[in-house]
Formats: C-alpha cells, sequence, structure tokens
C-alpha cells in the first residue's frame, strides 16, 4: 500500500492557456485510503485523475506514488489500474483475454495467469464467463470485467473515472456496494472521479469536492456535509439555503445571527471565520432541518409557500421570505398544505454551519 | 361483399379492392418495384448473360479454356491483371495507412495543407488522372527529364514505365480508399481502449501490434477489397504505360480487332471476378466493426516534439502538397503549351492560349464537349428518377427480393467500364425487347444508356444515404394527417432526400463528363465525348490541346467538389472516396 501526493499540480491546455484545467491542486491520498474527486462537469476532476494516470503531464506540480516522484512518467511504467467509464474494454479480444492482458505485459507465467484470471473473474462475480465475447455480455458484466482487468494486475492504486454512469439506478447501487467491498478486501489505494455527489457520499473515506479546476474542501463525508467550507459545496452536496444574515457577535468557533424576525440565533463556525459584529455571514442551512414552528420560537422564519412537492418520506415546500426562497423537507408537513398559506418555520441551531462565499 | 362468381368484373372488383388500401396494399411493393426490376434486368443482367452467350457463339468453351492453358495470352494477362491489383492494394494500403497515421495522431506544421489537398490525385478523371501522371514520371516525363537534365546522365532518371507505371498510377489514385478507411477506424476508435492498454503496462509497439492494427482490420480489409476491384478494372493506366497484357487492354484489343466473341470472353471472366468481390465485400461489410460512440476524451494528436521533426515536418508537407498538385499542375502547365512544340525539353517551350480558343471557336473541337453534357445530362435524368425509387425502395419497403434489388444495382457499381460496354454491344447490337427492338449500337443513344448504367449506383447510394437519415415516421406523420401516400412521398420524403439527390446527380454529371473506359470501345464517330476526344488528339501529338480538355474537365470537378461539399457534409469517409475515385 502506498500514498499518493499532488503537489500544487495544475494543467494549462495548449488551447486556452488562459484559464487552467485544474488550478494548484495540493492533496494527499493515505494509503489504503478510498479517496473521491467529486464535482460538476468541466470542474477538472476527470483530468486531475488521467495526470495521475499519466495521460496528461502536468503543467507544473508534482505528482508522488510513495517515494517516487511519477511526475513525467509515462502511462505504462505507474502500475495503476484504471476503470474508465465507458469500460474500454478491447473489443477484439474474449474476457479471459482482456483480463491477462496486463498479466501478459508483465511477462506473468501461463499458468500463473490462468489462475488470477479465474481468481479475478470469481471476484467479480464473472467465474465462467471468460470465453465469452465482449459484445455478448451486458452493461453490468462489461463494468465488471473492467474492474477485474484493472485489479489482476494487483495495481499500485486504482483508478475509477465514473465507472458506474452508464449503469441503470438499481444496478450502480449494487455495484458500488461490490466495489467498495472489493477495495477494503484489497486494501489498494484508490481514486474514484464521480459528479454524483450521494455516490461519493456513500462510498468514500474522503472526498475532494472540486470546482473551476480547484479544490474547494477536502474532507470525510460528514465533514463535507455539515460543514461544508463554501457555499458552492453547501449548494453542490445535497441541497442547501444559504442565507445572508447579519452578525451580532462572534466567537472562536461560533457566530451570533439574527434572524428575519430580530430573533438572534448562534450558529457553528470555521475557525478562522474572520467574521465580526456588524458583517453579514452566509448561513447554511439544509432543508432536512427546517421543520413547521410557531411563530414565538426564536429560530423561526415566516412566509408564504410557492411550491410544494410530496415524495413520500417528506414534504418539499418552498417558502417565500420576503423575496428569497428557502426550500424546506418536512416530514411533519398537514395534508392540507396549500399554495398562499403563511407558514412559520423553525431553523435548528446546531445544523446550521457559516459558510464562506 | 363475398365475391360470388369468377365472372370478368367481379375479378375487376376483386383487383379494384386489393388495391384499394392504395401503398398499404400488400401489392403495392411490387406494383412500385416492377419497372425497377425491368430496367435493372434489361440493362445490368440481361447484357451480362448476352455477353456470355456472345462468348460461347463462335467456338464453343474454347475462349475459356485458354485461360487455363499454359502459355497463352489470356492467362499471362489474367495473372498480370491479378499481380498489379495485389501490388496496388500493397502500396496503397502502406501510402494509405502511413498518411492516415500522420495526419490524424500527429501534430505538426503543414498538416492542414496535406489534408486540404490528400483527395486531389484521386478525382482526377481517369483519363486525365493517367494522362498526367505519363507527363509527370513516364520516361517522357517531366520529373525524369528534370533529374536527367540536373544530373546529367544520358538517360531519363527514376522514369516508370510498364507496370511499375500502371502501379505509380494506382497508387496515386487509389490509396485514399486506404486512408480514408484508416481515417475513419481511427477517428471511430475509442481512445480509451488505447489508453486501457498503456495503462495496463503496455508500451508503444505493444500497443500498436496487440491493440490499434487488430482494431483497424475491418477497416484495412474493406479497402483491400475495394482497391483489388479498382486496379482489376484499371483500364487507363495499363494503356497509357502499355502493358497490354492484362484483362482491361485484351477487352479492348480483341474488340477493335473484330474479335468479339474473344472479348466477351475476358469480360465474362472479368465480371465474374468483380463480382465475387463485390459480394465478398458486402459479406465483410455485414460483419461487426469496432467503432464506438463512447464520448469522453477525444483521440490525442501527438505533437512532434524531436527538435529535426520540428524543421523537417513543415518542409515535407510542403513536399507532399506540392506532389498532390503536381498531376493537376501538370496538365494546367501543358494545356497552355502549343501543340507539337513540346519533344525532348524537360518543360513545354512555347506557350499559348491557342488551345483554348480553338476549343471555343472551332464547331468542331467544341462538338465534344456538346456531346459529353448532353449524353451525361440524358443519363443523369434516368440516374435520378431510377436511383431514388430503388433507394426508396430497398430502404423503406418490404418485399420478396429486396436484397437482390440492392446487388443489382451494386453489380452495375462493380463491374468494369469495359465490362459494361461489352455488355451493352452484346446485348444490343441486335433489337432486344428493353431497346423496343431497335438496334442501340452505332446509334447516339448507346453511351447514355452506358453512362446511365456505370453512374445509377453513385445517384442510388447517395439518395440511399440521405433516405436512412431520415426518420420513416415523417412520413407516416404526413399519411396521418390526410396526404395520400405519392403526395406524402412527393412533399415529405423526396423534398427531404433533395440534397442527397442533388449531390449524387452531380457526381454522375462530373463523372459522365469524365467517361472514358466504356465511350472509347462503342463511341461514333457524331458523339465523340470528351475524354476520346483527349484520347484522338494525344494520338495525333496534339497534347496541348488534349490538356486543354482535361482542364475543362478538371476545373468542373472542382467547381462540383467545392459545391457538394457545401450541399452535404455529413456522408461518411469511405463512401466519399467509393464517390469520387475512379
Amino acid at each position: 500500500m502506498i500514498d499518493v501526493r499532488l503537489t500544487a499540480v495544475s494543467k494549462r491546455f495548449a488551447k486556452s492557456s488562459d484559464s487552467a484545467a485544474v488550478d494548484d491542486v495540493t492533496v494527499t491520498i493515505g494509503a489504503g485510503e478510498f479517496f473521491t474527486l467529486l464535482g460538476p462537469s468541466g470542474c477538472g476532476k476527470t483530468t486531475t485523475l488521467r495526470m495521475v494516470a499519466g495521460f496528461y503531464f502536468p503543467t507544473s506540480g508534482h505528482i508522488h506514488f510513495g517515494d517516487d516522484d511519477v511526475t513525467h512518467w509515462t502511462p505504462n511504467k505507474r502500475d495503476t489500474g484504471m476503470v474508465f467509464q465507458n469500460y474500454a474494454l478491447f473489443p477484439h479480444m474474449t474476457v479471459a483475454q482482456n483480463v491477462a492482458y496486463g498479466l501478459k505485459v508483465r511477462r506473468v507465467s501461463r499458468a500463473d495467469q490462468a489462475r488470477r484470471v479465474e481468481e479475478a473473474l470469481a471476484q467479480v462475480h464473472l467465474a465462467g464467463y471468460g470465453d465469452r465475447r465482449i459484445d455478448a455480455l451486458s452493461g453490468g458484466q462489461q463494468q465488471r470485467v473492467a474492474l477485474a482487468r484493472a485489479l489482476v494486475i494487483r495495481p499500485r492504486t486504482m483508478l475509477l473515472d465514473e465507472p458506474l454512469s452508464n449503469l441503470d439506478a438499481k444496478l450502480r447501487e449494487e455495484t458500488r456496494a461490490e466495489i467498495r467491498r472489493i477495495q477494503r478486501e484489497s486494501g489498494t489505494t484508490s481514486i474514484y472521479v464521480t459528479h454524483d455527489q450521494a455516490e461519493a457520499m456513500a462510498m468514500s473515506d474522503r472526498i475532494a469536492v472540486m470546482e473551476s479546476g480547484r479544490v474547494q474542501q477536502v474532507g470525510t463525508p460528514h465533514e463535507v456535509y455539515y460543514q461544508p467550507a463554501n457555499a458552492f459545496v453547501a449548494r453542490f452536496i445535497g441541497r442547501s439555503n444559504v442565507l445572508s444574515l447579519p452578525v451580532t457577535g462572534a466567537g472562536e468557533q461560533r457566530v451570533q445571527v439574527r434572524l428575519p424576525g430580530g430573533a438572534s440565533i448562534e450558529v457553528g463556525a470555521p475557525a478562522g471565520h474572520g467574521l465580526a459584529e456588524g458583517d453579514t455571514a452566509l448561513v447554511s442551512a439544509r432543508p432536512e432541518h427546517i421543520a413547521l414552528g410557531g411563530d414565538d420560537d426564536t429560530a423561526s422564519l415566516r412566509g408564504r409557500v410557492s411550491h410544494v412537492e410530496f415524495t413520500g418520506m417528506a414534504t418539499h415546500v418552498t417558502v417565500d421570505v420576503d423575496g428569497d426562497e428557502v426550500m424546506a423537507a418536512l416530514v411533519d408537513a398537514p395534508a392540507g398544505m396549500a399554495l398562499g398559506d403563511v407558514v412559520g418555520l423553525r431553523l435548528v441551531p446546531e445544523r446550521l454551519w457559516v459558510v464562506k462565499p | 361483399m363475398t365475391a360470388a362468381t369468377p365472372t370478368a368484373p367481379g375479378w375487376a372488383a376483386a383487383l379494384g379492392r386489393r388495391l384499394a388500401g392504395g401503398a398499404n396494399s400488400r401489392w403495392f411493393p411490387y406494383l412500385l418495384v416492377l419497372p425497377l426490376v425491368l430496367v435493372l434486368w434489361g440493362f445490368v443482367v440481361q447484357p451480362m448473360f448476352a455477353t456470355f452467350r456472345e462468348s460461347v457463339s463462335a467456338n464453343g468453351t474454347d475462349n475459356y479454356l485458354q485461360f487455363l492453358s499454359s502459355s497463352g495470352v489470356a492467362r499471362e494477362s489474367l495473372f498480370t491483371s491479378l499481380f498489379i491489383s495485389a501490388a496496388s492494394v500493397l502500396l496503397c494500403g502502406v501510402v494509405g495507412v502511413a498518411m492516415a497515421f500522420l495526419l490524424k495522431r500527429f501534430h505538426f506544421r503543414g498538416r492542414r495543407l496535406i489534408e486540404a489537398f490528400i483527395l486531389v490525385p484521386a478525382a482526377l478523371p481517369p483519363l486525365i488522372g493517367a494522362v498526367s501522371f505519363q507527363l509527370l514520371y513516364s520516361n517522357i516525363g517531366i520529373v525524369p527529364r528534370g533529374l536527367q537534365a540536373l544530373l546529367g546522365t544520358d538517360k531519363p532518371v527514376l522514369a516508370f514505365d510498364g507496370i511499375a507505371g500502371v502501379l505509380v498510377v494506382h497508387t496515386f489514385t487509389m490509396y485514399p480508399f486506404f486512408y480514408l478507411a484508416a481515417s475513419a477506424a481511427l477517428a471511430g476508435m475509442d481512445p480509451s481502449v488505447e489508453e486501457a492498454a498503456y495503462n495496463l503496462g503496455a508500451g508503444r509497439v505493444r500497443v500498436w501490434r496487440t491493440v490499434l492494427l487488430p482494431m483497424l482490420t475491418p477497416a484495412l480489409i474493406s479497402a483491400s477489397l475495394l482497391v483489388f476491384m479498382t486496379s482489376l478494372a484499371s483500364y487507363t493506366a495499363p494503356l497509357l504505360f502499355n502493358v497490354s497484357q492484362t484483362m482491361t487492354m485484351q477487352i479492348y484489343i480483341n474488340r477493335t480487332n473484330g474479335d468479339l466473341p474473344m472479348a466477351s470472353a475476358y469480360a465474362s471472366v472479368l465480371g465474374i471476378v468483380s463480382i465475387i468481390f463485390l459480394l465478398a465485400m458486402r459479406w465483410y461489410e455485414g460483419r461487426r466493426n469496432y467503432q464506438s460512440q463512447s464520448k469522453g476524451v477525444s483521440a490525442v494528436r501527438r505533437e512532434i516534439t524531436n527538435p529535426i521533426g520540428r524543421w523537417l515536418a513543415p518542409l515535407a508537407s510542403v513536399l507532399a502538397t506540392l506532389v498532390l498538385l503536381a498531376p493537376v499542375g501538370a496538365i494546367a502547365l501543358v494545356a497552355f503549351s502549343a501543340d507539337r512544340s513540346w519533344t525532348t525539353e524537360v518543360l513545354p517551350p512555347t506557350y499559348t492560349f491557342e488551345n483554348f480558343v480553338t476549343i471555343f471557336t472551332d464547331p468542331k473541337a467544341f462538338q465534344p464537349i456538346l456531346n459529353s453534357v448532353q449524353m451525361s445530362l440524358i443519363a443523369v435524368v434516368g440516374c435520378v428518377v431510377i436511383g431514388v425509387l430503388i433507394a426508396y425502395a430497398v430502404r423503406r419497403l418490404t418485399f420478396v427480393g429486396r436484397g437482390l434489388l440492392d446487388v443489382a444495382v451494386m453489380i452495375a457499381w462493380a463491374l468494369p467500364g469495359t465490362v459494361v460496354a461489352i455488355n451493352l454491344i452484346s446485348a444490343f447490337s441486335t433489337g432486344n425487347a428493353f431497346s423496343f427492338g431497335q438496334v442501340l449500337v452505332g446509334t447516339f443513344w448507346i453511351l447514355p444508356l452506358a453512362y446511365f448504367v456505370r453512374f445509377l449506383p453513385i445517384v442510388f447510394r447517395s439518395s440511399s444515404a440521405t433516405l436512412a437519415l431520415i426518420d420513416p415516421s415523417l412520413e407516416d406523420a404526413a399519411r396521418n394527417l390526410g396526404a395520400s401516400w405519392l403526395r406524402a412521398f412527393y412533399t415529405i420524403t423526396v423534398r427531404l432526400m433533395l440534397p442527397g439527390v442533388l449531390a449524387g446527380a452531380l457526381l454522375a454529371f462530373v463523372h459522365g463528363v469524365g467517361e472514358f473506359v466504356a465511350s472509347v470501345l462503342i463511341y461514333t464517330s457524331s458523339t465523340v465525348p470528351i475524354s476520346v476526344a483527349i484520347n484522338n488528339r494525344m494520338y495525333s501529338f496534339e497534347l496541348g490541346t488534349a490538356a486543354a480538355y482535361g482542364m475543362l474537365q478538371v476545373l468542373l470537378i472542382f467547381v462540383v467538389m467545392w459545391f457538394s461539399g457545401r450541399l452535404e457534409s455529413s456522408r461518411t469517409a469511405t463512401r466519399r472516396a467509393e464517390q469520387w475515385t475512379n
């Protein structure tokens, strides 16, 4: 097991020299960790992964695998196992030939090849499929062949580029559990790229949220969810209301803000938030941390219902509070809630978090 | 409602009911297809049988036995033809694939220059193309003589003659089959497959050997079959480089010597070989290929970083561009040279506008242009009417024998021009049901008919390709809104097909104006087309006038090429090659 370190890695493509596709990324992925690069399309996550794989060389910065500076190594020397978004299986080879390809390159003996291919296929529940043609497999099966092909070489790191995006919803959930199980068994350091925040939350040890080529936040799923670093992360991970509220007092990791109704509440804030009385703080409030509440409550907002959506688990309500739309996920909404109703909303102060713009 | 007795009115009523369903009736496709079948049978298939009958008319199977005897011209010609074709495949393959890799996988200065002109040599009409290579590379050619003058030797240097000369022409005019097939395959190939191989530890050579080449194989095999077929049908290159022992040349020689049965035997053998290749190609194309529609990172062009390469690349690009444009340049140069003035000099010594002036002012010299335009127009009208309907029938209707209809059109494409000519001579030198009892050979009509047969597949293909892109439900929608089949067909389908049909028609017209191979066997003194005029002028050593005619053909081609490029840019690369190359 090795760690993977990216130090001040930037990538500019020749055509668009003005903006960097990846801008000054520094992260350390611990040995054996399942690490996810998460972000919307075009945020630079795939470019970052391809630099780790060696398909692009960084314009500046360094990439280390353990003690090796691999920044300018060619892809075939890096010993990474990559699973491509479209699987990239060799269409002119059988399943077994595909899986054996990396072993052949590594001059593994014929007997060992056969054994390891067999093992790898068994590991992804495809034992006995070795002689099939690639186009005789379903999408999910192809996905698992791609996984087996990357696993079988026992790579130093596994690189997974949106491997689930071509599967249907049900298969996607099954497969993500499967990938995580296999990764735990092998203990291989893994970097996973996705734009699906639910997938990232479910699978990862840690997540790096990226936007516009920059890392916005690195943290455990719990951290990025409950303590988003900035408004982008708050809105991208799950849904969030980012409220602009005047600061009435500030502490080490606490900030007091005043609600539109006039009451002040104390909310959590990151160390070194730099806010002082008189500033305006951005406060992230998740819809599920907002409930229907009495008018007398100190932590309350009042507004008119502008949209109602019943999902079964909760009722998603959008409330117009003095021109700002506030989303709330209510588990106890009365059945008769209608557009135009004036309601009071109660915030859960211990779940609110101050974010940077 | 039940038909009681089989009386005549009852029968008519039954038929009326059958057809009352209009286009929905089960009989409708057959009603539409019947005339098309008659046309294809009458002018494509039946003449082939007529040729076969002709070949065994005089002395039975003797003509065919000559192909088996060890020391005959026939056997020699067959082998020479096969050898030239195999060598052409090899040369075109090497050049075409190398060009594709260079241009599609590397980024260097001058790349776009080469790409812009890469199809030029192949787009020349067959006769003028071969003439230009003769003017450039044969032992009377500009390049060998230039090198001779430069090096002071007493013989032309690097002169290509005989079979070598034929192979030069073939390589230059047919490598685009490989180039376009390999480029399309490279472009369609999922780049991540290549990356997966690198990721698994394979080096560059190994990736080539185990991934890239195997995945290109289908494209290369199709291209090989195409080049082999085209080489086999090649006639002008052997004619100009004096290789008389090829199948096409023997057809011509026997025909001019009046031995029609022997010419027919050659034509039958060549026809059968061509059809076998056509069927092999169709069978192979039906198999899977490795293209994928994956999105994601597009294929990377590798920048040439080696400093020597960086300097050499633009230089080599300019050189390659010069070589690509040299044939047109040579024709243009000679077009302005005075007739009979150029003997042993490297370049023509005297220049004049006289050639063009003659062509446009002397009615006799202008007649071939009128002939070609008139005959091509007639042929194109036929091609459009029949070609569009066949395309519609093959793509949209279900009926027994649909595959055969498709194959019949493609046979017209696969048959070499010389064979088409011999077939028409055999079928229409006496009255025939399909010519309404008229003798056509020796009349005006035989040439437009030959052009029709040869270029029908062009219009058919481009119509069929456009039709494939039109959603059939559009026509259904029109029918649903109350339009009759005919109205829906004309206002929706034909309207949407128009760009493709027009492109095909223009192409057929250009090919008609440049046609030489069939014309030279069946023209009459009153219907001399341009290419035959060029050939005749060359014989009387009026090179300047010949080249001037050629220049006009080339200009027409470039105008049409530019125009149809604007008309339709979505056509696939391989299909484009098949249309532009002869």
